[in-house]
């Protein structure tokens, strides 16, 4: 079993109602499945703070570390045996939050 | 000893893929079993002219490749766990049939989608058509660095990502062979019309290449009627290559072909393919239709013979199945020779492809036979300054200059 990210990406954070009613039904089969292991919705790239924790004092910089006009408004982390499992969740995940997704491997 | 050269070309271009193939699903790591068939082939170049060739020669390679990975794995230090795993599978006899099977997955890996098309294409003539990556890389005009990168890229992609060393999902299946087709097909063009001025018009090579891997795929998935319809139409149009450049190295339409140039052997195998396809009464696919209208152009002995209303049929046929505007504009050239330059030319106007070098000389050929020599000429104009094939630009400037001048 591999563990892959589903990055939610979307100009506009929150979800409507419609769209959340579908994310829950998604996330009930997730975990139905056994593919479940994590998943939650990002605060608007806003409230994001940037800490540099590197050299002595940590630095404090207010805002994303990239402006973009997408951004992750939330994920899912999932586990499938490969990822031609991993593409059919994220295309049905997709489809549930009505956003596109990006799918990324976890090493190991 | 003077044929253990042509024996070595032979089962390279015969065993490479079931090698790879073998390999990879023993060891489950992809750039391994490259690296160890390509080191078996190198042994059998030393080996061979001084022991003789093998008795089976594919089964030495395999054997000379795995013991190999095995050496190489056993001086590592540190062993993950698909190490153990292939040192333990070492000698497990081959299941029957199992070795097929590895092909076809190692094709389906290679081909997935998602890994870019210009990825999919390089990881499939490496690893199941077995040329090297300068071949690749001077096939597509890239620097073999670049092309080497394109290469692990992709063979990282299918580790990390765990691109699966198998036949896909059945659910995905349809779209995952339409896919393989894809790429197949991208292939066989790019060496058919290459898209880049600094190229050969016409390479044999990469068309030779297309073919042999779709006969491969063919023989893998036998009961497919769009594997059987790409590759007839592939035969049906390699069967025209030598008369499709002239000595000149201008590009030479259909029409104007020397019909006895043509490769009969080829003609006769792509006509009992597309035959063969019709019998089975089930509705074709997009590579079907095509190979249908190219069966009924290398039927024609003289362009003047040919079925044209079968021709604009078949093309209506594709339209349905693929309503794009490429699909049309071909289609109205053969509505040109059925109902007139001016029917065509209605519905070729207005089609949405400014920026297609054949939308233009589509224009330009139908202008001219209605007399229009001026929107003739700067639609040629055009077309000259889109098309990016060498024989097809000499072609296109030579049919602009025989317009009356103004």
């Amino acid at each position: 079993m591999a563990q892959y990210l589903m990055s939610v990406l979307n100009e506009t954070a929150l979800p409507t109602d419609e769209e959340q009613a579908a994310i829950d039904v998604f996330n009930d089969r997730l975990r139905a499945d056994g593919h479940w292991v994590f998943a939650g919705g990002l605060a608007s790239p806003a409230t994001a703070t940037v800490v540099d924790g590197r050299d002595g004092d940590p630095v404090f910089t207010d805002g994303p570390y990239v402006e973009s006009k997408e951004h992750v408004v939330g994920f899912w982390i999932i586990e499938a045996p490969h990822l031609d499992v991993a593409l059919r969740l994220a295309a049905l995940g997709s489809r549930h939050c009505n956003r596109r997704v990006e799918l990324r491997p976890f090493l190991g | 000893m003077t044929d253990v050269g042509e024996v070595l070309t032979r089962v390279h271009r015969e065993e490479w893929a079931r090698v790879v193939a073998t390999l990879a699903r023993r060891l489950g790591d992809l750039d391994v079993a490259e690296e160890m068939a390509a080191e078996a082939f190198a042994t059998a170049v030393e080996r061979w002219p001084a022991d003789g060739v093998p008795p089976n020669p594919g089964a030495w390679l395999t054997t000379t490749a795995h013991r190999r990975a095995i050496d190489r794995l056993r001086r590592e230090v540190r062993r993950e766990e698909w190490h153990r795993e292939a040192l333990m599978l070492a000698d497990t006899p081959e299941p029957l049939g199992a070795i097929d099977d590895d092909r076809l997955r190692l094709v389906f890996t290679c081909c997935h989608p998602a890994l870019a098309m210009e990825a999919r294409i390089a990881l499939t003539l490496r690893m199941v058509g077995g040329l090297t990556v300068p071949e690749i890389a001077r096939a597509f005009l890239v620097q073999e660095a670049a092309m080497g990168r394109r290469i692990t890229r992709a063979k990282e992609k299918i580790r990390a990502a765990r691109i699966p060393y198998g036949v896909p999902l059945r659910e995905d299946l349809p779209a995952r062979v339409t896919g393989v087709l894809a790429v197949l097909y991208l292939i066989f063009n790019e060496g058919y019309l290459a898209s880049d001025p600094g190229k050969e018009a016409v390479r044999g090579d990469l068309t030779a290449e297309a073919i042999r891997l779709t006969r491969l795929v063919r023989a893998l998935l036998p009961a497919d009627g769009e594997v059987a319809g790409l590759l007839a139409l592939m035969l049906l149009t390699e069967a025209r290559r030598a008369a499709r450049v002239s000595a000149s190295g201008e590009l030479v339409a259909l029409g104007e072909q020397d019909r006895g140039a043509w490769d009969r052997d080829l003609i006769a195998e792509g006509h009992a393919l597309v035959r063969a396809r019709l019998a089975t009464g089930q509705p074709p696919g997009r590579y079907q239709v095509l190979a249908a209208i190219n069966a009924v152009h290398t039927d024609a002995r003289d362009v003047r013979d040919t079925d044209w209303s079968q021709i604009v049929a078949l093309y209506n046929q594709l339209v349905r199945l693929d309503p794009s505007p490429i699909v049309r504009l071909n289609r109205a050239i053969a509505v040109a020779e059925l109902d007139g330059p001016e029917v065509a030319l209605a519905q070729v106007d207005g089609l949405p492809l400014e920026g297609y070098h054949a939308y233009h000389a589509t224009r330009a050929e139908l202008l001219r036979r209605l007399g229009r020599s001026d929107e003739s000429r700067a639609a040629y104009d055009r077309a000259i300054e889109l098309a990016g094939n060498t024989a097809e630009t000499a072609y296109l400037i030579r049919r602009r200059d025989q317009l009356a001048r103004p």
